[in-house]
């Protein structure tokens, strides 16, 4: 990246650079967020409806678990996947898909606690009618998940938010290599040290809108749902 | 359509006590629901209404005694349905509310759609049928609600106060559904303590204070001829406690 320019510059120009790296960006937190989604969903539900001992253990445990700090997610994915972890030979350390694996990590507490939190009060409305009805196990996990819709967008709107706004475990386990996994994130990180500061901040105006486009997209379709299905 | 072919009348109470948190919801009631005319169940609030439907329901189980379908002890809840007193809306349209519930009956994909039409024009609300169904009001809510209760083709239906909180309109028009489900073959159960709607239905009255049947007795005795004095006070419009 041409270090003279600005980014709205490199913005106007088109350059590749730059959009290589905010297509990683948008890959690796999009791809986290929709496997936290595929395990944090079902298992948020399953731990609203089920009760066995050391459950309240796990809830607080989870919801502890929200704000876990990025670069301990980022030191322990390091750790197994190093060349002498015991994933090390799958050589994926300096890859996007560890940097995948580990924002994975990060936003699935998130995902998983709002959602318990989210069906847990559906499900107290619904539990009469539901046994009533003779809905089964399985079967009620995939009504209260799709009537919780509007409010499971939040949730996996929040794990976006936290997924494309960290630094600490894509630097770590990414390695923040240029034109392979440099992240808008550790791009700013790297030219603010270098004392780049109108990029580095314009890198920040970029990453900020399209985390608002995102977010605007997903207000859009819930305003849309919610009046076509109340 | 899968069926159960065992019947889930008479509905029996031998002896039934409920408790929860040291409270008694129901004292040792025992009594028999038979087929025919609707069954009103009238008393005060906190007589034991709801509890008597949720055990009819088998929704909970009793502290002590028997509560038998058709002899049996263990029965699957596939022939019965309940209405309760404030409706559960999926949060999806009308129609989709309907189908749900066809769906968990085992009703065939193929004609759930037809046969959704069908139970929301029995209703009343096929021009609603794509509205949010949280967005009705409350009496078409429990329109809804009873679609959705038949679309299980109950043998027995259990219904626990639906119209309590509808004006007058509404309120004819559940009965009307109401009347026609019960001439088509379905038990009726209902808990009520409008004394104009068990005149206008009831087949029966199962009479409970403080969760004890004091009488039960058909329509017309217990009008004209109340064995207890708590009926009497109640048939007048005293306030009974």
């Amino acid at each position: 990246m041409p270090e003279s320019l600005s980014a709205w510059e490199l913005i106007a120009s088109g350059d590749a650079t730059l959009f290589a790296i905010v297509r990683l960006s948008l890959v690796v937190s999009l791809s986290a967020v929709a496997i936290a989604g595929l395990i944090g969903l079902p298992l948020g539900a399953v731990l609203a409806l089920t009760r066995f001992p050391g459950r309240t253990a796990l809830v607080v445990t989870l919801n502890g678990f929200m704000g876990l700090p990025p670069v301990v997610v980022g030191l322990t994915v390091y750790l197994l996947l190093s060349r002498s972890g015991p994933l090390g030979e799958l050589g994926l350390l300096f890859t996007p898909i560890a940097m995948i694996i580990a924002q994975s990590l990060l936003v699935l507490p998130i995902v998983a606690a709002l959602t318990r939190q989210t069906i847990e009060d559906l499900w107290s409305e619904y539990r009469d009618e539901l046994t009533a009805m003779g809905v089964g196990p399985s079967g009620r996990v995939a009504t209260l998940l799709w009537d919780g819709r509007f409010s499971l967008i939040t949730a996996m709107l929040a794990g976006f938010g936290r997924a494309a706004a960290e630094v600490g475990t894509v630097m770590i386990v990414g390695g923040n290599i240029e034109g392979f996994t440099r992240t808008m994130t550790t791009a700013i990180a790297l030219e603010t040290s270098k004392g780049n500061l109108p990029l580095a901040m314009g890198l920040g105006l970029v990453l900020i809108s399209l985390i608002l486009v995102i977010n605007a997209a997903a207000w859009g379709v819930r305003v849309w749902s919610e009046q076509r299905a109340g | 359509m899968m069926r159960a072919l065992l019947s889930d009348l008479p509905l029996v109470f031998d002896r039934v006590s409920l408790r929860a948190g040291g409270t008694t919801m129901l004292n040792r009631v025992s009594l028999t629901i038979r087929p025919g005319a609707p069954t009103l169940v009238v008393g005060p609030n906190g007589s034991g209404k709801t509890s008597l439907l949720r055990l009819c329901m088998g929704l909970d189980a009793p502290s002590e005694g028997t509560v038998s379908w058709g002899g049996r002890t263990q029965s699957r809840q596939t022939r019965r349905a309940i209405l309760f007193q404030e409706p559960m809306m999926l949060r999806r349209s009308v129609a989709a509310n309907i189908a749900y519930g066809l769906a968990q009956a085992g009703y065939p994909r193929n004609r759930r759609a037809a046969r959704t039409e069908e139970l929301l024009d029995r209703v009343g609300l096929l021009e609603l049928a794509d509205r949010p169904a949280r967005r009705l009001s409350g009496g078409e809510q429990q329109r809804v609600a009873i679609a959705r209760a038949l679309a299980r083709e109950p043998e027995i239906l259990l219904l626990d106060e639906p119209t309590a909180s509808l004006d007058p309109a509404a309120t004819r028009h559940f009965e009307a559904i109401v009347l026609a489900a019960a001439q088509s073959g379905t038990k009726v159960v209902m808990a009520s303590h409008d004394l104009g709607q068990v005149r206008r239905l009831a087949g029966d009255v199962v009479f409970m204070v403080r969760g004890c049947v004091c009488e039960q007795a058909s329509a017309g005795d217990f009008f004209e001829h109340p064995t207890t004095p708590e009926a009497a006070a109640f048939i007048r419009g005293d306030l009974v406690l």
